[in-house]
C-alpha cells in the first residue's frame, strides 16, 4: 500500500486456491484437522522447550529422564493429570464450574480459524480478519470469571477479578497498536496483511511491535503479568478448585493461547510465511518459535509486577504510546507515500527509542513504590 | 431449507430460550451468563445477513465488553444466589411488557422492508467505512459522540473522585 512498493514474492511456490482441496465440506475438514493437529502438537512442543529454556536460563538441566531429551515429558505430565480425581467445590455453582474450562478454550481454537499457513491456505480467509481475531480471543475472559465464580472460593475470584482488570486495560493498546498495522496493510484480512509485506513490519513498525508483544503478554496472562494465578498471593487464582481433566484444559488454554498470539505476531509483524528458500509453513513455523522464544525470554527475565505496576504500565505507559504510534503513522502513510523504505525503517526505529526512553523517564521505580 | 436457513433457525431458537431465561432464572449471575448466550446468538444472525462486520463488532463490544460490565455488577450485588426477590409491581410489569411487545411487533410486521434477495457482492466493511468516513457520510455524528463519550467518562471520575 503506501510504504511498501507492488506485492513480489520471494518464493515462486503457487497460491493455494480458496476451497483447496476439493469443495466447502473438503476443506473445511482438512483445515479442522490440520487446525487441531497444529495446536495440539505446538502446545506439547511449547511446554517442552519452555520448560528446558527455563532451565537453561535458571543453570537447571530440567526435564531430562521421559524419553529422548526428555521430549516425552509434556505427554507423561498429561496423562498423569487425566488420570486424577475431578474435584467440585460442594457449594460451588456446579454447572458454571464444569463449563468454565470449554468456554475459556472453544475461543481460543477459533482464533486458528483465519490464520494463514501458506498464501491461501487458511480455514476462512474471511475480510474483517483480525477484528475477528481481536473479537474471539476476548471471549476467553468470561470462562476465566466463570472459573472464579464457579468456585466459591475467595481467592478464585479474586484472581478473576484482577484476570478482568487486566485485560480490559491491556485491550486498549492492543487493539491501537493493531490499527498502526492495518493502516499500513489496507486490509484486516490477515493473508492480505502478510501480502502487503514486502518488507516485515516490525521495521517499518518497530513501536507498534513493542506495544503489541508486551500487551498480548499481559492479555495472556504470561509472567511478569500473571498477577491473576500468583501463587505469593492468591495461591493459584482462578483455577484453585480445579483438578484433574478441567484443569488440564486450562493448562491447555494457557499454552493454546500463547501459541495464538506468537502466530498472530508472526503474521502482523513477522511477515507470516513468506521468505526465502524454505518452503511457506516452515517459515511461518519458524517465526512462531521464534516470537515464543522472546516471550518465554521475558518470562524468565523479569520478575511479576505488582497489581498497581501492571495497571500504570496499561495506562501512562502503553496507552500513550499507542496513541502517538498511531498517530506517527497515519502522517506516515498519508505524506510519504511512495517514499523508499529506508529511511522510513530508520526515522521509525529513532522514533521509538525517543519516546520510549523518553516516556520511561517519567516513570521511577524501586523504594517499593511507581511515582509517576 | 438452505443451510441459511437452517442456521438461522438454530440461532433464533437459542435467542429466544436465552432470552427466557435470563428472566426467568434466579441466580443473577446464571442469567448474566444467558445474556451473553443471547447476544452471541444475535451475532451469529448478522452473520447469516452477510453483515460480518457487524457480527464482529457486536461480539467484541456487548460479548466482550458490555457483558463483563454486567458480571463486574453482579458481583457487587448482594445475595445473588437468592436472586431479585420478587415486589409488587409484578403485575404492572407484565401489562407494559406485552403493551411493548405488541408495539414492537406491530411496527415490525407493517413496515415495508427492503430485501436483497442476493448476498452482497464485495465485504461490507469497506461500504460501511464510506458511508461512516467518506463524503456526504456521517462523520460529524461520530465525532459527536467520541466527544459526547468523552464528556462522560470525565463526569464519571469526576463524581467518584475523593474529596
Amino acid at each position: 500500500m503506501a510504504i511498501a512498493g507492488p506485492i513480489t514474492y520471494y518464493g515462486t511456490l503457487p497460491q493455494v486456491p480458496p476451497d483447496w482441496p476439493g469443495g466447502f465440506w473438503g476443506h473445511w475438514g482438512t483445515f479442522v484437522g490440520i487446525i487441531l493437529v497444529f495446536v495440539l502438537t505446538l502446545v506439547m512442543g511449547f511446554i517442552w522447550v519452555e520448560r528446558r529454556g527455563i532451565a537453561r536460563f535458571q543453570a537447571r538441566v530440567g526435564p531430562n529422564r521421559v524419553g529422548p531429551f526428555g521430549l516425552l515429558q509434556p505427554v507423561a505430565d498429561a496423562i498423569k493429570v487425566l488420570l486424577k480425581e475431578d474435584i467440585i467445590p460442594a457449594s460451588g455453582d456446579k454447572v458454571v464450574h464444569w463449563l468454565a474450562p470449554v468456554v475459556a478454550f472453544v475461543p481460543v481454537l477459533l482464533i486458528f480459524a483465519v490464520v494463514p499457513f501458506w498464501d491461501g491456505a487458511l480455514l476462512a480467509d474471511l475480510n474483517i480478519g483480525i477484528l475477528y481475531v481481536v473479537a474471539v480471543s476476548s471471549l476467553t475472559t468470561i470462562g476465566i470469571f466463570m472459573a472464579g465464580w464457579g468456585s466459591n472460593n475467595k481467592y478464585s475470584l479474586l484472581g478473576a477479578m484482577r484476570a478482568i482488570a487486566q485485560v480490559v486495560s491491556y485491550e486498549i493498546p492492543l487493539v491501537l497498536s493493531l490499527v498502526a498495522v492495518v493502516l499500513l496493510a489496507g486490509s484486516l484480512s490477515l493473508n492480505d496483511i502478510v501480502r502487503a509485506q514486502n518488507i516485515p513490519f516490525i521495521l517499518l513498525q518497530p513501536l507498534g511491535f513493542f506495544i503489541f508483544f508486551l500487551a498480548a503478554c499481559a492479555e495472556i496472562n504470561r509472567t511478569p503479568f500473571d498477577l491473576l494465578e500468583a501463587e505469593s498471593e492468591i495461591v493459584a487464582g482462578f483455577h484453585t478448585e480445579y483438578s484433574g481433566m478441567k484443569f488440564a484444559l486450562f493448562y491447555l488454554v494457557e499454552y493454546a493461547e500463547a501459541v495464538a498470539i506468537s502466530a498472530i505476531i508472526a503474521t502482523l509483524f513477522l511477515s507470516g510465511w513468506r521468505g526465502p528458500l524454505l518452503p511457506p509453513f516452515l517459515w511461518f513455523l519458524l517465526k512462531v518459535f521464534a516470537v515464543f522464544f522472546l516471550i518465554f525470554w521475558v518470562r524468565s527475565t523479569i520478575p511479576r509486577l505488582r497489581v498497581d505496576q501492571v495497571m500504570a504500565f496499561a495506562w501512562k505507559f502503553l496507552l500513550p504510546l499507542a496513541f502517538l504510534n498511531l498517530l506517527i503513522t497515519g502522517v506516515q502513510v498519508i505524506v510519504w507515500q511512495g517514499v523508499l523504505p529506508w529511511p522510513v525503517i530508520f526515522v521509525n526505529l529513532a522514533i521509538m527509542v525517543v519516546l520510549i526512553v523518553g516516556w520511561s523517564s517519567f516513570f521511577r521505580l524501586g523504594g517499593g513504590r511507581v511515582e509517576v | 431449507m438452505t443451510g441459511v436457513d437452517i442456521a438461522f433457525w438454530i440461532l433464533a431458537v437459542v435467542s429466544v430460550v436465552a432470552a427466557v431465561l435470563v428472566v426467568a432464572v434466579r441466580d443473577v449471575f446464571r442469567a448474566a451468563l444467558s445474556l451473553i448466550l443471547c447476544l452471541l446468538a444475535a451475532a451469529g444472525i448478522y452473520i447469516t445477513l452477510s453483515a460480518d462486520f457487524v457480527a464482529a463488532v457486536q461480539v467484541l463490544i456487548y460479548v466482550g465488553a458490555i457483558s463483563i460490565l454486567i458480571i463486574l455488577a453482579v458481583v457487587l450485588t448482594r445475595d445473588v444466589q437468592r436472586g431479585s426477590l420478587t415486589n409488587r409491581l409484578k403485575v404492572p410489569a407484565i401489562i407494559v411488557a406485552l403493551l411493548f411487545f405488541g408495539a414492537g411487533a406491530y411496527a415490525v410486521l407493517n413496515t415495508p422492508w427492503q430485501v436483497a434477495r442476493k448476498a452482497p457482492i464485495e465485504p461490507t466493511t469497506g461500504a460501511l467505512a464510506g458511508r461512516l468516513f467518506g463524503e456526504g457520510g456521517y462523520l460529524l455524528s461520530i465525532e459527536i459522540a467520541a466527544v459526547l463519550l468523552l464528556a462522560a467518562i470525565i463526569g464519571a471520575i469526576v463524581l467518584v473522585r475523593e474529596k
